[in-house]
Order: C-alpha cells, then structure tokens, then sequence
C-alpha cells in the first residue's frame, strides 16, 4: 500500500519517495524481526518515549516548551502493533517539541506519560478524505524514526552515539475518538513541527556550533545518520530527502516572512523582553547624559534606535532628536524619487499624490503616512532641492527649491488680463491648463495670488471665478472717475468690446 | 452710464467680484468702503430712509452680470455703515436699517435754516406739516421720514431751540420755534 500525501507540485516525487520509504519499512522490519526479537518484546510498552508527569497529573513541561493544542480520547497506534505497544483513549497533547499522550480516566490521575519528540518525526501526513474516512473517527498519521532498539529515536539522548542507529521509521496513527477539533490539530501539528523550536534551544545549549539542527553532516561511516543523531545525505534516498529538507526550509522561511502569528505569539516573550532591555538601556542612557556625550555613545544609541524600528517599535527617545538613521535614509530616498513626478506635475505636487506613488514605487515594505510627513520634515535639515509646503488652506504639496511663487504670479497675471479673462474671469481649471499643474494646485495658486491682492474672487450660481483685482484702482471719493491707462479702462474696453455698452452683457455670452 | 432709476451706476457696479464679499482684508476694506459710498448716495438721491434687509433693493442685485448680494454681505456693509454713525438698526434682528445720508445733526440744522428762511421763529407747526407742508416742498425736508423728524426736533429741543407738546387733537404733535 503507497501512502500518499498530495504535494501539489510535484506529486510524482512525493509517491516515489513515501513508496521507497515504505519499501524501507517492509525491509527493515524483516530485517530486525530476524535480528532483535528479543527488542521487540522488551519494546511492546516501551515504544514511546517517557515523560514525567506532575503529582497532579500534567506533564512535566521542557525549559522553553509551550503547550499548543489538546485532543482527548486519543489511541496511539504504531503501524505494527503486534509487537508495538498501543495507547488507547489518552489525552494527546501537542507542545511545541513533543507530542504528549497522557492515560486519562476519572479514576486517577496518570502518574507517567508518553512521548514522542517533535524531532524524532519525519513526515506528517495530510489527512485524507475519503468514503472510509467519514464513517470513521479521524486520524492523524505520522511517520517517526526509530533507533535501532525499537523505541521512538530521542535525539537528546542519542545525540553524539554513533551506535549505527537504523535507518527505520514507523508510522503512528493517532485515532481521534473525542469530539476534539482535528484539523485544528492537524494545522498546529506542522506548525509546531516545522518550527523546530527545540533546535533553537539545543543551540543555545550546547554552546558550540557543532550541533546544528539540520545536520548536512558529510560525516565517515554508513548509515543514514551521522555521528551528532542528524539525517545524513547519501544515495538516492538522501538526494530526495535534501530536496525535501530544503522545500520545507524555504516553507519555513516563507512562514516567517509572512510573520505567521503563531510564530509572532510563540516570539512575543522574547519580543518584550527584548523591548524593556531596550527601553531600559536608552532611558538610562538619556538621563545619565553629562555635558560632554561621547560620539561613541550617540551612534550606539542610534544603532539600537534602529533596531528598535525595525521590529516595529517606535523609539521611547525624544522624536525630536535628528532622527533615526531609518528616518533620515528614507527622507533622502524620497528626496530622489520625487524628482520625476514633480517635474511631470509642473513643480508641486499634492503631498497625498507624492504618497501613493511612493508606496506603490516601494512594491512592499510600504511607509506609514507618519514617516512620510517625518521624512519630509527632515528636509529642512539636508540640503536637498525638494521642500515642503503648507497652504493657508492646509493642504500641503511637495514643491522644487526653485520653484518662485512670483513667476506663478506673473503667469497668472497675464492670464487674467486676457481679454476673455477680464470678461469672465478664470476658473481653478482654466488656470491648470495654462500653467500645467493640477486643478488642485491651481486652486491653491490662486487663492494665493488672492491673498496677495492679485485677485478678486466671484462666486455665484456658475462657480467659484477669480477677476484680476481692480478695487485698488478705484477711489471712494471720486467713484466715476476712470484713469486712463490703468486696469480699470483695460477692463471697461475689453467688456464694452461686447457692443453692447459698459458692463452689458448678452445673455449668450458665458 | 448704467443708471438705476434716476441714479447713474460706477463703472464697477458690473465688476462680479464687487458683489462676493471678499475674505482678504485689504481688498473687502475696499469693497466695503465703496458699497457705503454707493449706498449714502443712492438712499439720497433716491430719498430713501429706510432699508429693510428681507425685500428687494434695487441697489443690491445687478441683472446685467446676474449678481446678488448675499444676506451675509448686506448685512455686512449696513453694519458698516451703523459703525460709522451713518445708519441705524430700527430692530435687535437687523432687518430694517435707518439710513441716515444726513447725520441727525445736519438734519437740525437744516430745520434751523428752514425755519429762519421761511421766519417761522417764534410759530407754531405740527411736526407733519415740517414734513409735508407747502413751504417745505422743494426742500430736503419734504418726504423726510418721520422718525428721523422727530429725533432731529429733540435735539433741538435739548439745545433749546424749540419746545415739542402734544397737540389738542390726538394725533398729532406740535412744535414751537424760539430759534
């Protein structure tokens, strides 16, 4: 029988591998039915490893193991189960190194428990679904290596034996009786086996680096495993258990990437330990400042700053410092980017524009809105040739150094006195076709050449218009009089032009 | 020249933006200003006392360059003018305006100065035939309104240049000159 498990891209290499591996299986079997007959005997109770359970009842838990998921009425089934020993009607206990299976009655409470070590598993079936498979309770398979004396292989014990373990694996069936939630489990199961959190904390404690987790050990002597208890790569077998290894990292660092939060929970110790370490540090740092800092100590305190924002913490120092290095390189980064837009936007461009385009620029690792407005504030302090610029009416535009309200004024100006201009003034679209800017900015241009005294607006049921400004030609105590060469008589001719006498207008002229 | 009625407009009563209250300061100082100007003159050729801010007045709409002026900027430049000691509002609601193109003094003295061409010194009259008798025909007094009558005879009255005392009938009031 081939134990399939649907790999969607490339389910010819999974078939292959799981047919060899139980072909693998039947051999060593046999191999070790006529070789250790006296083991398996000794191994009908001992298949599984031990795990202590407290005077209550709970399993003893492993410096750094957390508890992920809980089934009850569980049966442990190894695939041979005439000379493996079975567990029936446990509660399974998932963590993050081991699968616990405790004895669970009313009556008493289990003094010992089985275990499996997450790292002693090396395939995790998905769960089929078939015709049988809705009749029956469900079940959760999984295949486990083992050492050569029968029993569940421990890599904490074993590590560092080279007693030539054998190259077998045993699938476990897991029959869920209870009403638990088994895809829920199924789901936790590989996250919690992928994770390899008991790598991390074999690292750490055993100190040198010899030990790695995912030994590639091209190590002396036969066998698939090698002198430190890790899966050695030879023959066929290992060129496809390397491939397999290898679209499990990349699983696995796709996983992180995308910052599953299973994984951020499982971190979130770390995270704020690390965190207050951090804040402690700078704080201290701040308030123990004499006159005299030390450079050193600034660019150490910028360094962690750094660190700081880039798990996303926002610095606990004064925001008002220089900045972070974060702040300052995206302030320039931006500075070269709008160079473009703002060339193609006619030398201002809304602050909000300047946003989307930037982020949609960036692909990913997108900025906040407040990083936008920071990086921009720096500006003041390089010297770059992009400022930025708020409106009295509050809408803010990034516009060139160079740019010169007045020689907007004065194009607005010539605009305005155009005949067509002087008879029904120019509306914040008019004024972006001949500047070449968008309306939205016009506008803004205008009411700033209003502010200057440039312009008179005129709102009415046509819109919102702006006339050049006459009223400081005319005088109250002498209303009639017109000067002869100045703006007044410039306007009376251009809208007497009509034919139809000063002020007159037909009604078909709009 | 555009006239309304018997009055001659500026030029600039067809400039749109004279009738959309301006925000910058320097600008709508102006506007406001000539809108005074415009309106003193117009109440007086056209002898009009009062103002009332809810119905039509020819002054504030301009069909020719179809503007209107806003109740807000109406409002605006009569209170203006009340700044100026120009007009005054008949009501806490501001919807009538007294508009006074002479100041109340002036008023007196152009009753003193009637009242001394026409040797009415030391005669009687009822306040109504100061308004519309034979002799005041021709003069500013003619038509004036009568509560800008009556505010300028008790001014005069303070100084002492006439006594104001209820007449034999009802409704009328008379006034005796010792000017």
């Amino acid at each position: 029988m081939v134990k399939y498990s649907r790999e969607p891209d490339n389910p010819t290499k999974w078939s292959y591998l799981s047919m060899l591996q139980n072909l693998e299986q039947k051999k060593s079997f046999l191999i070790s039915r006529k070789k250790y007959p006296k083991l398996i005997a000794a191994g009908m109770s001992n298949f599984f490893s031990k795990a202590e359970v407290t005077s209550s009842g709970r399993p003893v838990l492993l410096h750094n193991e957390v508890e992920c998921h809980l089934l009850s009425a569980v049966d442990l089934e190894p695939e041979d189960h005439r000379h493996f020993s079975l567990l029936k009607s446990g509660l399974l206990i998932l963590t993050t190194h081991r699968l616990i299976w405790l004895l669970s009655s009313s009556a008493s409470t289990p003094t010992s428990a089985s275990a499996i070590p997450l790292a002693a598993i090396s395939h995790i079936f998905s769960s089929k679904k078939s015709l049988k498979s809705v009749f029956h309770s469900p079940r959760i398979r999984f295949q486990v290596l083992v050492s050569s004396d029968g029993r569940v292989f421990d890599p904490s014990s074993g590590s560092g034996s080279s007693s030539g373990s054998g190259s077998r694996s045993v699938v476990v069936t897991a029959v869920i009786r209870g009403k638990g939630d088994c895809d829920g489990f199924l789901v936790k199961f590989w996250d919690s086996w992928r994770a390899r959190v008991w790598e991390t904390t074999k690292i750490s404690s055993s100190g040198s680096g010899s030990a790695s987790g995912s030994g590639v050990a091209t190590g002396i002597g036969g066998g698939l495993y090698s002198s430190d208890g890790s899966v050695r790569m030879v023959g066929v077998a290992g060129i496809l258990r390397k491939e397999q290894e290898m679209w499990e990292s990349t699983d696995k660092s796709l996983q992180d990437a995308f910052q599953d939060l299973n994984a951020l929970m499982s971190k979130a110790k770390e995270m704020v330990m690390l965190a207050e370490k951090m804040r402690q540090k700078l704080l201290s740092g701040t308030s123990s400042q004499t006159s005299g800092t030390n450079d050193e100590d600034m660019g150490s305190k910028e360094e962690m700053q750094d660190w700081l924002l880039s798990v996303g913490i926002i610095s606990p120092v004064t925001k008002e410092s220089a900045g972070a290095l974060y702040h300052q390189q995206l302030s320039r980064q931006l500075a070269d980017f709008v160079r473009i837009p703002l060339e193609r936007a006619g030398g201002m461009i809304n602050l909000i524009d300047a946003y989307c385009l930037f982020n949609r620029a960036r692909g990913t690792e997108l900025i906040s809105p407040d990083d936008m407005l920071q990086a921009c504030s720096l500006w003041e302090k390089f010297d770059v040739p992009v400022m930025l610029r708020k409106f009295d009416s509050g809408v803010m535009v990034i516009q060139n150094k160079s740019h010169s309200d007045e020689e907007v004024f004065a194009r607005i100006k010539s605009l305005v006195t155009k005949p067509e201009a002087l008879r029904t003034g120019i509306s914040p679209t008019d004024a972006a076709m001949t500047l070449g800017i968008a309306p939205a900015m016009a506008k803004e241009h205008l009411l700033t050449a209003e502010s200057k005294g440039l312009l008179c607006r005129d709102i009415s049921p046509d819109g919102f218009r702006f006339y050049i400004n006459l009223f400081p030609e005319i005088d109250p105590c002498n209303m009639y009089f017109v000067k002869d060469y100045g703006i007044c008589s410039t306007w009376i001719k251009a809208v007497s032009t009509t034919g139809l006498g000063i002020g007159e207008r037909s009604s078909t002229f709009r | 020249m555009q006239k309304l009625g018997d009055f001659k407009l500026p030029h600039f009563f067809n400039y749109p933006p004279y009738f959309t209250l301006q925000p910058v300061r320097e600008t709508s100082e102006k506007q406001i200003q000539l809108w005074k100007e415009l309106i003193l003159d117009y109440c007086r050729i056209q002898k009009i006392f009062v103002i009332r801010l809810e119905e039509e007045f020819p002054l504030f709409s301009n069909s020719v360059v179809e503007r209107t002026l806003s109740h807000e900027a109406r409002e605006a430049f009569l209170s203006a003018l009340v700044a100026e000691g120009r007009a005054e509002w008949l009501d806490k609601g501001r919807r009538n305006c007294l508009i006074l193109w002479h100041r109340i003094q002036e008023w007196a003295d152009i009753i003193v100065n009637f009242v001394k061409d026409n040797g009415f010194e030391d005669s009687v009259m009822t306040v109504e035939e100061i308004r519309s008798g034979i002799e005041s025909r021709g003069t500013e007094l003619q038509g004036i309104d009568r509560t800008i009558l009556v505010r300028a005879l008790k001014l005069l009255e303070h100084k002492g240049k006439l006594a104001i005392f209820k007449g034999t009938s009802t409704d009328d009031e008379g006034v005796k000159f010792s000017v």
